[in-house]
């Protein structure tokens, strides 16, 4: 779940020597879903941020080193929940969500 | 006020899709998201183009907004219901600003763009325009906007509320977690604010909490809302418009103020007290 960046996600505009990032993708069955709503939660639960899916269903967070939970929210399908540990600065932390 | 004049939901909105007393209006953070779609009649205002001064930081003077409701086609008596997305941030922070130039009816959106979008409703491309109207506001009411003074003055006396994450709050970051760090100077919160993010007064689909439990998240952390006057912040101003509308809106608390200068402003300050950690001793 956790190391270099995989080749399908789009990590441009990210200076990984600043940022620990939490990132992934949505999908049904083998399709992205754009447009679904991905919610990081801290390691109590708390809210933490937001960000809607782009057009290929990813979603990337800047988060600090730990423990997060990453809920994804899509029509027709019950809320997901993934864990995610963050190592530290200049890691991506990849966190694939399938929805029903 | 209360919920039943503040707050309307999805089935309400599409029963009134064609009502022309009934004016729409999307307001988002990432204006661009009204270009892709929109709730079939809305108008779009910008919230930053459209509501801030060009050159100050202000807001757009009585007559610049009066010139845009005008354009928009909206009019004095018109229901005006906001939504956008971000769980209504900024959807909030236009109620906020219609009620401060004396709009009388203006409703939110419960759940916002994203519970439409969750519940699968209808979203349109096609351009929308209204007839353009006269319209006029009214003198900005200062009873719901608090300015840098009164913020440092209220300190250690009236509720100060910090609607940032947490980790804004002890001042590990200085900007929320999907959005690259940056602005004020320095990081921490206004010494004796009482840290209850924005988010615990929303349910998951961005609807916000009954009153009851609403009541109690605030008076849980520390909030008296019997008998201190209370100012809201957050980094510019919009999360914050989100628990003044909570407040004062639907829980009719009186004196209750937005500081839209928030902590980009405040934690760029000279000289002012700044309380870092969780504040608890």
């Amino acid at each position: 779940m956790c190391g270099a960046p995989s080749q399908d996600l789009d990590l441009s505009g990210v200076d990984l020597a600043k940022e620990a990032v939490i990132a992934g993708i949505v999908s049904r069955g083998s399709d992205p879903v754009a447009g679904a709503y991905v919610r990081l939660l801290d390691s109590s639960g708390e809210f933490t941020a937001e960000v809607p899916t782009s057009a290929t269903g990813q979603f990337r967070f800047f988060a600090a080193p730990g423990t997060w939970t990453v809920r994804a929210l899509a029509p027709k399908a019950e809320p997901v929940d993934r864990l995610v540990v963050v190592e530290g600065i200049g890691s991506v932390a990849r966190v694939d969500v399938s929805v029903g | 006020m209360s919920r039943e004049t503040a707050l309307v939901d999805a089935d309400w909105v599409e029963a009134h899709l064609n009502d022309p007393k009934v004016v729409l209006v999307e307001v988002d953070e990432d204006t661009g998201a009204y270009d892709k779609n929109h709730i079939r009649t809305a108008v779009r205002i910008d919230w930053k183009k459209d509501l801030q001064d060009p050159v100050r930081r202000d807001f757009v003077d009585r007559a610049g907004f009066e010139k845009l409701l005008s354009e928009r086609g909206i009019a004095n008596d018109d229901t005006v219901v906001l939504y956008g997305g971000n769980n209504n941030w900024f959807a909030a922070y236009a109620y906020w600003y219609f009620k401060l130039y004396g709009h009388q009816d203006v409703r939110l959106l419960d759940g916002g763009r994203k519970k439409w979008e969750l519940e699968s409703r209808e979203l349109s491309t096609d351009a929308v325009s209204r007839p353009a109207t006269q319209y006029t506001a009214q003198d900005p009411d200062t009873s719901i906007r608090a300015f840098r003074d009164e913020v440092i003055a209220a300190i250690g006396s009236k509720n100060l509320v910090d609607v940032r994450s947490p980790d804004e709050f002890t001042g590990k970051i200085s900007a929320p977690a999907h959005l690259p760090q940056e602005q004020a100077q320095v990081r921490g919160h206004i010494p004796s604010a009482k840290n209850i993010p924005w988010s615990k007064a929303a349910n998951d689909d961005g609807t916000f909490k009954a009153d009851g439990e609403l009541r109690s998240i605030y008076t849980g952390a520390g909030v008296d809302l019997d008998a201190k006057d209370t100012i809201a912040y957050c980094r510019i101003g919009e999360r914050s418009a989100h628990t003044w509308f909570v407040l004062h809106e639907l829980l009719g608390q009186q004196n209750v103020k937005n500081y839209d200068g928030s902590w980009t402003e405040y934690g760029s300050l000279v000289g002012v007290p700044v309380e870092t950690g969780t504040g608890e001793a």
